[in-house]
């Protein structure tokens, strides 16, 4: 029993060390000098230099003047980057029913016709996803240009200029992107 | 068009799993330890004081297997109670409360991980690398010695021997794992899976949670682990960033466990019997894979009286589209992964039922690393036991006979999980605070607690608060029986056949190789898996799917 036991420590120990730490540190290290930019989180800075979040992790855009993204169920409030997670509701949930009815009677009144897609009033699986359908930012396009003054065509056309074309997965746009472009466009405009 | 893309993606998974089959077969016959590996191996060998030639029967490799597992559970509790007073907290989180490490580190010794904490808030980033990595690592590589100690039981003649524990584990993950692992920790960095040890970072009023995401999220799919570095596991942009990211970590997930079929073919020296066992496991994960996909595809009634259109969206990305996220699914329950990519309570309810019923078939299509193949062995000896006795013949298999101790330790290995979930999930729902969601999704949520423990998947309907006393303790039972039990079990059907002598095949030998032997299995594995389970789920997700479709 002793030396089994002498042999399982000395291995343990060894490659404890080897899986981690040292693996760990190299893939840090290796990722840090080939792929800063999303080793360190695909971060964006504005022009005074302020990090302003992730090209990956949603926001909570709430102004009527700004695309909203999905519904989020990340605990404590939405959007929370410190603590990710889904609401877990299953399909027939009456809480899930109420939440949906109550989410899209908001975009009624703030003037969103027509059937409203799922992803726009159903919460996603992190909370954080940065990622809305094309269809989901088009809903919203007269709403958006209403609120800031701009002719629809135009706010449609840079919704199109965002959009990425996924095989297999479908047309969407990056809402924190789409919402720079926007202040952007009426910064030039004005 | 997805169904093209989905047979694409599985012949890949079947072309690639070829070429690592050859290279583990390799492994373990010493072929690669020349050169400078080799005498970095010998190193470790001095340095622990054994070499590859002194081996041992059953019973040495089970007791040096139990004792490194124990060593390992040991570490990790610890360094789960001491990471508030330990380097790398730059978040300056405190300690696990002595209930939840027990069931962390018993989750993630057996390769289950399932999670009652939440990674970004509850562990620094020490006890993400150097304790629940490090158990990703080994965990899986035992996995891969139990695997490839029951294909020497199998295919050795007449010896008392079943190899070297030290060595085995040394090569799985030196030589297996380490490599695989840092050049799919790579490529996941260059698509945007984060690899750090910043502190968090603020941006407005967010505040976003970093660390060495990369190399925990390469081996917790590769070795089929699956716990996440954050809550929302590979949902969670910085775990999966992209609809690449997605298939490469479907990919990481079914690689090695459907690699080891093949290295049983090539040492028994007819890749024949492991096509055939490569058959069986396919044939399951197409069928689940479509029933998951079409169910998802009809989507959720409810949601289009409310105006709502296109597929459920609850739980899901957008960035993985129906075919990834579905992908995902089927492949992270068919092995014993059980990362998520979307959150599996919010399926729909026939949706939800095919990562549910692959859990409790028992991890057999392609299963955990090395645990899929030694638990698929016990059914196919389970099948070649039943086949004989209606054909009339004494039943062999590799043309070893299978008498009345090997069918005792196949039938241990098939049952053990089946009779925990049930015994597991009887008692809990007899409790009054048993259930998350209500109706029969409620059922469903308590069902799959108790199936991915046992079965050490480690995902969740995770609607289901798992983290009272009750549930932390019964599931570290679950798990730790639900690992070892079987393990054991085929241990010491590895010993017996292994000395036995193999009589050459004569007319009336049942071929383990042919088509039908395939169908034969296949069948034995979801009788066992319905027979078991078909009261639960027609109390829970068909009841619940009926309930939906007739409006509520």
């Amino acid at each position: 029993m002793k030396e089994p036991l002498r042999r399982a420590i000395l291995l343990f120990a060894l490659l404890a060390t080897v899986t981690g730490v040292a693996y760990p540190l190299a893939v840090t290290l290796i990722a840090g000098a080939v792929f800063p930019f999303q080793a360190h989180g695909s971060l964006v800075t504005g022009d005074d230099g302020r990090i302003i979040g992730s090209v990956l992790i949603g926001q909570n855009f709430t102004a009527p003047f700004y695309f909203q993204g999905r519904p989020s169920a990340t605990p404590l409030t939405a959007y929370n980057a410190s603590h990710s997670g889904g609401s877990n509701l299953g399909p027939t949930n009456p809480v899930l029913l109420e939440q949906v009815t109550g989410r899209v009677q908001a975009l009624r009144e703030a003037g969103v016709a027509g059937l409203i897609p799922a992803d726009l009033v159903m919460t996603s699986g992190s909370g954080l996803d940065p990622h809305i359908s094309l269809d989901a930012a088009l809903v919203q396009v007269p709403a958006v240009a209403k609120a800031r003054g701009l002719p629809k065509d135009e706010v449609r056309a840079l919704v199109m200029a965002e959009a990425v074309d996924s095989p297999f997965v479908g047309t969407y746009v990056n809402v924190l992107s789409l919402n720079r472009a926007l202040d952007r466009m009426e910064g030039e405009d004005a | 068009m997805d169904a093209a893309a989905a047979a694409l993606f599985l012949l890949l998974v079947t072309g690639a799993a070829l070429l690592l089959s050859s290279y583990i077969h390799r492994v373990f016959s010493g072929g690669v330890s020349a050169g400078l590996p080799g005498a970095i191996e010998r190193t470790v060998y001095r340095f622990i004081g054994t070499t590859p030639e002194e081996e041992e029967g059953w019973r040495g490799y089970t007791r040096d297997l139990l004792i490194f597992n124990g060593i390992g559970f040991v570490v990790l509790f610890a360094l789960l109670l001491l990471q508030g007073a330990l380097p790398l907290n730059p978040g300056g989180v405190g300690a696990f409360d002595p209930l939840t490490a027990v069931n962390a580190a018993v989750s993630f010794v057996t390769n289950t991980n399932w999670q009652v904490y939440s990674g970004e808030v509850s562990a620094s980033y020490l006890s993400q690398m150097a304790g629940f990595t490090v158990q990703n690592f080994l965990s899986a590589a035992t996995g891969i010695c139990i695997a490839i100690a029951v294909m020497r039981g199998l295919t050795s003649q007449s010896t008392d021997r079943i190899g070297n524990f030290w060595v085995d584990m040394t090569r799985s993950v030196l030589y297996i794992l380490l490599p695989l692992a840092l050049t799919a920790a790579l490529l996941l960095a260059s698509q945007g899976v984060i690899q750090n040890l910043d502190a968090s970072v603020t941006a407005g009023p967010q505040t976003i949670a970093m660390g060495p995401v990369a190399s925990q999220e390469a081996i917790k799919l590769l070795g089929t682990n699956g716990g996440g570095f954050f809550a929302a596991n590979s949902a969670h942009p910085y775990e999966n960033p992209t609809a690449i990211s997605n298939l490469i970590e479907a990919f990481l997930i079914l690689l090695v466990p459907a690699a080891l079929p093949f290295v049983f073919g090539r040492m028994t020296g007819a890749m024949r019997q492991g096509w055939a066992i490569y058959a069986v496991m396919l044939t399951i994960y197409v069928a689940a894979f479509g029933g998951l996909y079409a169910a998802e595809l009809a989507g959720n009634p409810l949601m289009g009286e409310l105006g709502v259109s296109g597929i459920s969206m609850e739980g899901k990305e957008v960035r993985f589209g129906l075919l990834g996220t579905a992908l995902f699914a089927t492949s992270t329950t068919a092995t014993s992964c059980g990362a998520v990519d979307a959150m599996h309570d919010s399926l729909t309810p026939l949706g939800g039922m095919v990562p549910m019923l692959l859990i409790l078939l028992g991890e057999v299509v392609f299963g955990g690393v090395g645990s899929g193949f030694y638990t698929v062995t016990g059914f196919v000896v389970v099948a070649v036991f039943i086949a004989g006795l209606m054909i009339g013949r004494t039943p062999e298999f590799l043309g070893k006979k299978i008498e009345a101790a090997e069918m005792q330790m196949a039938v241990v290995t098939v049952l053990v999980p089946g009779v925990l979930v049930l015994l597991l999930s009887g008692i809990t729902l007899a409790l009054p605070w048993a259930m998350g969601n209500p109706g029969p999704h409620g059922l469903s949520e308590v069902v799959y607690a108790f199936a991915s423990m046992s079965n050490n998947n480690g995902s969740a309907f995770a609607g289901l608060d798992a983290t009272g006393p009750f549930y932390v303790i019964a599931g570290a039972l679950a798990m730790a029986v639900g690992r070892f039990a079987p393990a054991i079990a085929m241990l010491v059907l590895a010993g017996s056949m292994a000395e036995k002598k193999a009589i050459p095949p004569g007319p009336g030998t049942l071929s383990t190789a042919s088509p039908a032997f395939v169908a034969w299995t296949t069948l034995i594995i979801l009788l066992v898996g319905g027979l078991t389970f078909f009261p639960l789920l027609a109390m829970g997700p068909v009841a619940e799917y009926l309930l939906m479709v007739g409006g509520v």
